[in-house]
């Protein structure tokens, strides 16, 4: 099993790259490879030209600006779970790394890959939907700033251009000591999840939440913020009971339906994860040790 | 057809360099295997399921059907071969899949020792579930996994044994 014959383009410089995908014919960009790939090898795709952005230095690495974190396209999984930074001001990305492939695949796959991919059930967009992150695209001589939502157009269809490269997801860091929870449900480890949730939460001095931000993959062609249950459960008091609503009420939305899950399993899944992630990071934003 | 797409590539493997010129859809895999002799790489699934194919790259873990063979130029490349100090040898890890059956039809173990190999660098204590976790990423049908989780935590413990930990 082999791609089709292509062209390889090995770049070191972002100019580089953009000034090829100006002058190329069907041209696609390889970052770690952990999707193209494969989707390569059996020919579901067939490229003309693959411009390598591997040996591009400027294009990985994590850097704090402030209360502001920029990570850069080309930053491989591995780093990210590794990054002392994140652990620390954003313990939830190593707990969605996780869950993200084998050790060998995140070895070489990267951020800006996984959110170009835009597979339903990825984790990194959905951490890029709860951190509302802005995501730098670029081509020959201009940048533009998208949000994720602006980002994610269709199934797998990302608003990026034939011209242009994702080169950087930036987002601003969460309340030291808030709570956080990312779990989800996968016929095996690293498996795609059939469904996922992430949730980021902080309690005032009355512990009551006043800030919450909750994400469901794997129930729709992109993460979904849930907005609505975001807006029920800030000014309460956390309590089983609360919970539990807020994790039935995920029922009510549309969800994905394939050959091997039916929606009413993904509903009753968002409907589990969504409650226990909830008492998760209000045990954690309450100070309290995880059980 | 226009003509195909051939690149020099230099590299070295297990510490010995070549330099090959090869197609640029060759993967790392079918590079090491056909044109370097070193058939001890195995490709199983050729789309990054089944871990057959794992080497080093640079030190680290990597699916050889899913890294092309232009992009080990200029890095150094770890494979089975490598392991063994001699030809009458194995190493702590491969001795300890010997002694604890972690193997049967041995077409996985490959991919598996590299990707322990690897692991151990990293986590040289590990739990039995980190162990499993570890290997997630490589499938084998013969054995059921457990003589190869006993190899690698016999393994971990020879290591540290030996390295006076």
């Amino acid at each position: 099993m082999k791609p089709a014959p292509f062209k390889y383009h090995r770049v070191t410089t972002l100019e580089e790259a953009t000034g090829l995908l100006v002058t190329l014919e069907n041209a696609r960009l390889l970052a770690g490879g952990q999707s193209l790939m494969p989707m390569m090898n059996m020919r579901y795709v067939m490229v003309d030209h693959l411009i390598d952005l591997n040996e591009i230095p400027d294009m990985s690495g994590i850097q704090v600006d402030g209360n502001c974190v920029h990570i850069g396209a080309m930053t491989r999984q591995r780093d990210i779970f590794a990054s002392e930074t994140l652990a620390d001001k954003a313990p939830i990305f190593a707990e969605a790394l996780r869950e993200v492939g084998h050790i060998q695949t995140r070895n070489r796959g990267t951020i800006g890959g996984s959110l170009s991919h835009l597979d339903p059930a990825a984790e990194l967009p959905g951490m890029a939907a709860l951190h509302d992150a802005t995501i730098t695209i670029t081509k020959l001589g201009s940048s533009r700033h998208v949000s994720m939502q602006e980002f994610a157009l269709g199934y797998m269809t990302p608003c990026t251009e034939p011209d242009e490269i994702l080169t950087k997801i930036s987002f601003d860091f969460w309340p030291e000591g808030h709570g956080y929870d990312f779990r989800e449900f996968a016929q095996r480890h690293g498996d795609f999840a059939i469904v996922g949730v992430g949730t980021l939460m902080t309690l005032d001095a009355s512990k009551r939440i006043d800030r919450i931000a909750c994400v469901l993959i794997g129930i729709d062609y992109h993460p979904i913020r849930l907005a609505d249950i975001e807006a029920d459960l800030l000014g309460q008091t956390p309590s089983e009971d609360l919970f539990r609503a807020a994790g039935e009420k995920t029922r009510e939305r549309d969800m994905m339906e394939d050959a091997l899950v039916p929606e009413s399993y993904r509903k009753q899944l968002s409907s589990v994860l969504l409650r226990r992630s909830l008492t998760s990071a209000a045990q954690r934003a309450a100070g309290e040790k995880n059980v | 057809m226009s003509k195909p797409d051939i690149h020099e590539v230099t590299l070295t493997v297990n510490g010995k360099p070549y330099s090959e010129a090869v197609e640029s859809r060759w993967s790392l895999a079918d590079f090491l295997r056909h044109k370097l002799g070193l058939t001890g790489t195995h490709l199983g699934c050729e789309h990054g399921v089944c871990g057959a194919c794992t080497v080093l790259l640079d030190g680290h873990s990597v699916r050889g059907c899913l890294t092309l063979a232009v992009q080990a130029d200029g890095k150094s490349v770890e494979t089975v071969e490598g392991l063994a100090p001699s030809s009458t040898e194995l190493n702590t890890l491969q001795q300890a899949f010997w002694d604890n059956h972690g193997l049967q039809c041995g077409f996985c173990t490959p991919g598996i020792l590299m990707t322990l190999t690897e692991f151990l660098q990293d986590n040289p204590d590990p739990s039995d579930a980190e162990v499993r976790e570890a290997l997630s990423g490589n499938i084998c049908r013969c054995t059921g996994y457990q003589g190869i989780v006993d190899a690698a935590l016999e393994a971990a413990a020879n290591l540290r044994n030996a390295s006076g930990q």
